[in-house]
C-alpha cells in the first residue's frame, strides 16, 4: 500500500514518461505514516527523559558568570555535610535492613513452611499500593509520636515515659522499613519459589539440622536475590521523600531528599544548591541501580532454576507453628490494621484525642461532610483524576508504539530508546521535580504554574512502567500474527491497530491502571511543581498535615484509600494475565 | 535390614477433610478415602537392591520419602537394622518419629540437588562436616574419606571444580558420592537416572549396579522405568494407587504377572480372555474365542474359571509353514510390520483380534502374508480377571 517496502526484486522498470514517474517520486520523498508515528514517539520519549536532566546539570553548574561550583559549595560546603551523608546512608541502610529481615523471613515462612494464615501474606503485600506513603507516615505519627501517639499513650503508664519516638532517625528507619518490607517479600517469594526444595532436603538427609540447613544452604542460595533486594531497597529509601520530610524535618534530621526540599522552601530558593544536592543523590542512585543490575546478572549464572515445576513440599513447623502464626498476625496488625484503624478513628473525631469513652460517644462524620463542601478537596480530587487518567493514557499509548520499536523492529538504536524510557526510573521524584522546574522556569511557554507541568512530570516518571508493561505483552504476541496480517495486505498501521493493539490490550490496561494508582500517591515531584489552586490529593494532605488538621486529613486519607482499593482490585483482576508487578 | 509395616499416608490436605469423611461414613454415604500410600509393608534383606516400581502418582516416591523422614506418614512402622525410626498408630507403643537429619540414611534425589554454591569436594564433605562435634571426624580424615569416595566415583580430578560445571552424568555420580560418604546403612535412590539421556542412562545403570554390589549397601530404588527395575533389582515391588500389587524377583514378575496391571506395566503383552477347559497338574488348557491355548502355571485355578492369558510379543514365533509337532499354533495374517533395529515387530490379525509378535531381526514378513503363530506353553502366563 505505502512505499515502505525494501528494494523490490522486480525487473528494472522501463523508462516511463515523466508524467508517470513524477507523482511516485514525489510520494517517495514524503515520510510514510509509519515513519511519522515512530519518529514522533521516539522524539517525545527522548525529550521527556533527556531534557530535564540536561537542564538540571546546566542549572547546577552554570550561572550568569559561566561554569561554577558555587552551588556545590553552598550545598556541601559546611559541616552539615557529614551529618547529611551520614544520616542518608544510615537511614537507607537501616530501612533496607529492616525491610530485608521482615520481608525475607515472611517469604521463607510463606513459601517453604506450613505456616498458618497464608492468605494474609498477600493481603499485606499489596498495602504499599493501597496506602500512599504520606498516609502511612502520618498514620505512624498518630501511633508513635511522643506527644499524641497511641502506642505511647498506652505504654506510658507502664514505662513512665514515651516509649517510642517516630521523630528520630530510628523512627524513620522503622516506618520506611515497614513500608518497604512487602516489596522485599515479593522479591524473595519469587526467589524461594525458584529454589529446588530437594537442595534443602538433601542437606537434611546429610544429617544437618534445620538451622544449619538454613545457614549453609538456603541463605547462600538466596544470596543473589538478597543482595539485589538490599540494593533496590537502599536506592528506594534514598529516594524516599515522605518519611524524611514528615518525620525528619521537625527535629532537623536531614537526608538528601528532605535537605533539597528544605533548601527550596527557604526564600529565595537556592536553585543551584538544590541542584547540587540533587546531582549528588542522582549519582548515588545510579550507582545503586547499576550495581544491582550487575548483581542480578551475576546471579543468573549461579541460580539453579531448572525450569521444572517443583512440587511444593512445605516444611512442617510442628510446635513452632503457633508461634509463627502469632508473628504473622502481629505483623499484619502492626503494618496493615493499626495504620488503617488509626486513620479511620481520627477521621471520625472533631479534635484529635486518644480513644476513650468520651471520644467514642462523640464520633461524627463532620470531617467527611466538610470534605464534600470544601472546594479544595474537590479540586484536588478532580486534579488527581485528570492527571492520573491523562498520564496513564498518554504513557500507555506512546509505549505501545515504543514497545513495537524495541521488540519488533530492526531499527538501529532501538536499544537506545529502551534505555531512554528506563532512565526516569533512576531519577528520584524530587530530583525530577527540580529538573523540570529548571526547564520550565526558563521556558517562554507558560507551562510553569499550570497542571500541565505536573502532567509532564507524571508522564516522564511513569515511562519506565509503561514500557515494561507493553514490552512484556508485546513479547507474548507471536511474530507470525503480525506477519500474516502483512502478507494479507494490511499496511503497518492497519496491522498495528487491528491486530497488535487488540492483543496488547490486557497488558496495556493493566499498565494503565497501575499508572493511575501510583499517580494518586505521587508527592515527591508534585511538591516542587504544584502551584496554589493546582493541588492534587497528596499535596492537599501534605498541606493539611503542615497546618495540623489531622482529623480532616484522615477523612481525606480514608477516601483516598477506598478509591485506591477499588482501583487496585480492578487492576488485579485485569492484571492476572500479564502479572501486575510491584515496582 | 529395612522393614516397613502398614505404612499409610493420605494426600496433603486430606487430613483436614478426614473428619468430614468419617462423619459421612457414619451416615453410610462415604466416599472412599484417597491415600497416597495405603497399607504398604515390605522387608529388605541386607545388601539387596529393592525397587519400588510404578507409574507416576502410585505412591512410590511418597513411600521412599517416608522412609527418609522427609514426609510424615499417618501411621505405620519404619525400622532400619532393628532401630525403629518411625512408629505411629501401633497399639501399646509410643509414637516415634526420628527427624530426617538424625536417621543417618543416604539419599540421591531426582534432580541430584547438588549445591551450586559449593565445590565438588565441599558437596561431598558436607555430610561429614555437619555432624555433631563428638562424631565429627578430623579435618584430615574428612579429606581422606572424601577423596576415597571421589576416587571410587572417578570424580577426583574435579574435586575443586564448582559443582554446577559438571556434566549430567558427573552430577549424578557426585550425588551418589555425597550419599555414600558417611557409609549409610541404607541408601535411598529417587529416580536417579531419569534426568539423563538414554545412552548415558544405560551405561550408568550398569555402573550403579556394579557399585552397589561392590559396596554392598542396602538400597531402595524408586523408578517408573521397568527396564531399570528389571535390570537392577534383587526384588521389585510394583505399586499402583498407593498399594503394592506384586512383590517378587524381576524374572518372576516379568514371566508370571499376577494381574493385568503388572503384565501391562512391565513390558508389553497381548491379553486374551478365556475359560479354563482342562487342568492336569500345572498344565492348563484355556479355551478362547480364537482357539485353544495350552500353558504351564504354578497356580491353583479351578476348571471353568474365567481367566486372561498374557502373551509376551517375544513369545510368539512366526513361520510361513505350519510347524510340526507343536502345541499352540494359530493361523493369521500379518497386517503391519515395523523394523526396530534389534527386532522386527509384527501385528498379526487372528479372527477379530490383533496379536503383536516380536521377531529376531532376520525374520520379516510383509503385510498380507499368511503366517503360523507358535507360542511356547512355558512362556504364557495366566492372569486372574481383575
Amino acid at each position: 500500500m505505502t512505499t515502505t517496502a525494501p528494494p523490490r526484486p522486480t525487473a528494472p522498470t522501463p523508462p516511463a514518461g515523466p508524467k508517470h514517474s513524477e507523482p511516485a517520486r514525489w510520494r517517495r520523498l514524503l515520510p510514510t505514516p509509519k515513519f511519522l508515528i515512530l519518529a514522533v514517539v521516539a522524539v517525545v520519549i527522548a525529550y521527556l527523559s533527556i531534557v530535564p536532566l540536561y537542564y538540571l546539570f546546566w542549572g547546577t553548574f552554570f550561572d550568569a558568570s559561566g561554569f561554577t561550583f558555587s552551588g556545590f559549595e553552598r550545598a556541601y560546603g559546611n559541616d552539615q555535610i557529614f551529618s547529611l551523608v551520614g544520616n542518608s546512608l544510615l537511614f537507607a541502610a537501616g530501612a533496607a535492613l529492616v525491610s530485608l529481615v521482615i520481608g525475607t523471613g515472611l517469604a521463607y515462612l510463606n513459601v517453604r513452611t506450613d505456616v498458618p494464615f497464608k492468605a494474609l501474606f498477600f493481603a499485606a503485600s499489596i498495602i504499599p499500593l493501597v496506602i500512599p506513603g504520606i498516609l502511612y507516615t502520618i498514620a505512624w505519627i498518630l501511633l508513635g509520636s511522643p506527644d499524641i501517639g497511641l502506642i505511647n499513650h498506652y505504654l506510658e503508664p507502664i514505662f513512665g515515659r514515651a516509649v517510642i519516638d517516630v521523630f528520630s532517625i530510628w523512627g524513620m528507619i522503622w516506618v520506611e522499613g515497614l513500608q518497604l518490607s512487602p516489596i522485599v517479600f515479593l522479591l524473595m517469594v519469587a526467589s524461594f519459589r525458584s529454589m529446588d526444595p530437594s537442595l534443602e532436603e538433601s542437606a537434611l538427609m546429610s544429617g544437618a539440622g534445620r538451622w544449619t540447613v538454613f545457614r549453609k544452604i538456603t541463605v547462600p542460595l538466596a544470596r543473589p536475590a538478597i543482595v539485589a533486594a538490599i540494593l533496590i531497597m537502599v536506592v528506594r529509601s534514598l529516594e524516599s521523600f515522605e518519611v524524611p520530610a514528615l518525620l525528619g524535618l521537625q527535629n532537623g534530621t536531614y537526608v538528601f531528599t528532605s535537605r533539597i526540599y528544605f533548601v527550596l522552601r527557604n526564600y529565595p530558593p537556592d536553585l543551584s544548591a538544590a541542584g547540587a544536592l540533587a546531582v549528588g543523590l542522582l549519582v548515588i542512585a545510579i550507582i545503586g541501580v547499576v550495581v544491582s543490575n550487575f548483581a542480578g546478572r551475576a546471579s543468573k549464572n549461579f541460580q539453579t532454576v531448572t525450569g521444572k515445576g517443583f512440587r511444593p513440599r512445605p516444611i512442617q513447623l510442628g510446635k513452632w507453628r503457633p508461634v509463627a502464626g502469632v508473628l504473622i498476625i502481629g505483623y499484619f496488625l502492626l503494618t496493615v490494621i493499626a495504620p488503617l484503624l488509626v486513620l479511620l478513628y481520627t477521621s471520625l473525631l472533631k479534635f484529635y484525642a486518644p480513644p476513650s469513652k468520651d471520644t467514642m460517644s462523640n464520633i461524627t462524620f463532620d470531617n467527611y461532610k466538610q470534605l464534600a463542601h470544601t472546594s479544595d478537596a474537590l479540586t484536588a480530587l478532580k486534579n488527581s483524576l485528570i492527571l492520573g487518567l491523562s498520564s496513564a493514557t498518554l504513557v500507555m499509548a506512546f509505549m505501545a508504539v515504543a514497545a513495537w520499536i524495541v521488540v519488533r523492529s530492526r531499527i538501529r538504536g532501538r536499544k537506545v530508546l529502551d534505555g531512554l524510557a528506563f532512565m526516569p526510573l533512576v531519577v528520584p521524584g524530587l530530583v525530577m521535580g527540580l529538573a523540570l522546574s529548571f526547564v520550565y522556569l526558563r521556558s517562554p511557554i507558560p507551562i510553569y504554574g499550570t497542571l500541565f507541568i505536573l502532567l509532564i512530570s507524571y508522564c516522564t516518571r511513569y515511562l519506565p512502567y509503561g514500557m515494561r508493561y507493553s514490552v512484556t505483552s508485546m513479547q507474548q504476541i507471536s511474530n507470525e500474527l503480525e506477519e500474516s496480517a502483512l502478507v494479507n495486505g494490511a499496511s503497518w498501521w492497519q496491522t498495528f491497530r487491528r491486530v497488535l493493539l487488540p492483543l496488547l490490550m490486557p497488558g496495556l490496561i493493566a499498565g494503565w491502571i497501575y499508572i493511575l494508582v501510583v499517580s494518586f500517591r505521587e508527592l515527591s515531584s508534585s511538591i516542587l511543581l504544584y502551584s496554589p489552586g493546582n493541588e492534587v490529593l497528596s499535596i492537599l494532605i501534605f498541606e493539611q498535615f503542615e497546618n495540623g488538621q489531622f482529623t480532616v486529613l484522615s477523612a481525606l486519607g480514608v477516601v483516598m484509600v477506598l478509591t485506591l482499593v477499588v482501583l487496585v482490585t480492578i487492576a488485579y483482576k485485569l492484571g492476572a494475565k500479564v502479572g501486575l508487578k510491584q515496582d | 535390614m529395612l522393614e516397613v509395616q502398614n505404612l499409610i499416608k493420605s494426600f496433603d490436605g486430606e487430613r483436614k477433610k478426614r473428619r468430614v469423611r468419617e462423619q459421612q461414613s457414619a451416615n453410610g454415604d462415604a466416599q472412599a478415602r484417597v491415600f497416597a500410600v495405603n497399607d504398604v509393608s515390605f522387608k529388605v534383606a541386607p545388601g539387596e537392591l529393592f525397587t519400588l516400581l510404578g507409574p507416576s502418582g502410585c505412591g512410590k516416591s511418597t513411600t521412599l520419602r517416608s522412609i527418609a523422614g522427609l514426609e510424615q506418614p499417618d501411621s505405620g512402622v519404619v525400622s532400619v537394622g532393628g532401630t525403629v525410626l518411625f512408629s505411629v498408630g501401633v497399639n501399646s507403643a509410643k509414637s516415634i518419629n526420628v527427624p530426617a537429619n538424625k536417621r543417618g540414611l543416604g539419599m540421591v534425589f531426582q534432580s541430584y540437588a547438588i549445591w551450586p554454591h559449593m565445590t565438588v569436594f565441599e558437596n561431598v564433605a558436607f555430610p561429614l562436616r555437619v555432624r555433631s562435634r563428638k562424631e565429627r571426624p578430623g579435618k584430615r580424615e574428612i579429606a581422606e574419606r572424601v577423596q576415597r569416595v571421589l576416587e571410587t566415583m572417578e570424580l577426583l580430578q574435579y574435586a575443586d571444580r564448582h559443582a554446577t560445571k559438571l556434566s549430567g552424568g558427573q552430577q549424578q555420580r557426585l550425588a551418589l558420592a555425597r550419599a555414600i560418604v558417611v557409609e549409610p546403612s541404607l541408601l535411598l535412590l529417587d529416580e536417579p537416572l531419569s534426568n539423563l539421556d538414554a545412552k548415558l542412562r544405560e551405561s550408568l545403570r550398569f555402573e550403579l549396579k556394579r557399585l552397589q554390589r561392590e559396596l554392598g549397601i542396602t538400597s531402595i530404588y524408586v523408578t517408573h522405568d521397568q527396564i531399570e527395575a528389571l535390570s537392577l533389582s534383587s526384588n521389585i515391588a510394583v505399586m499402583r494407587a498407593g498399594e503394592i500389587v506384586q512383590l517378587g524377583k524381576p524374572r518372576d514378575i516379568y514371566e508370571n504377572p499376577q494381574n493385568k496391571f503388572v503384565a501391562e506395566f512391565i513390558g508389553t503383552s497381548n491379553f486374551i480372555d478365556g475359560t479354563i477347559k482342562a487342568r492336569n497338574g500345572d498344565r492348563y488348557v484355556v479355551e478362547t474365542p480364537d482357539g485353544r491355548l495350552t500353558l504351564d502355571a504354578a497356580l491353583d485355578i479351578a476348571q471353568g474359571t474365567e481367566v486372561v492369558v498374557s502373551i509376551r510379543p517375544e513369545a510368539v514365533m512366526l513361520t510361513t509353514e505350519r510347524p510340526l509337532d507343536a502345541v499352540n499354533v494359530w493361523e493369521g495374517n500379518v497386517t503391519t510390520r515395523a523394523f526396530l533395529g534389534d527386532a522386527v515387530d509384527h501385528v498379526v490379525s487372528v479372527g477379530k483380534r490383533d496379536v503383536r509378535a516380536r521377531c529376531l531381526p532376520h525374520i520379516s514378513h510383509a503385510p498380507g502374508t499368511p503366517v503360523y503363530m507358535q507360542m511356547d506353553p512355558a512362556k504364557l502366563a495366566l492372569v486372574p480377571v481383575d
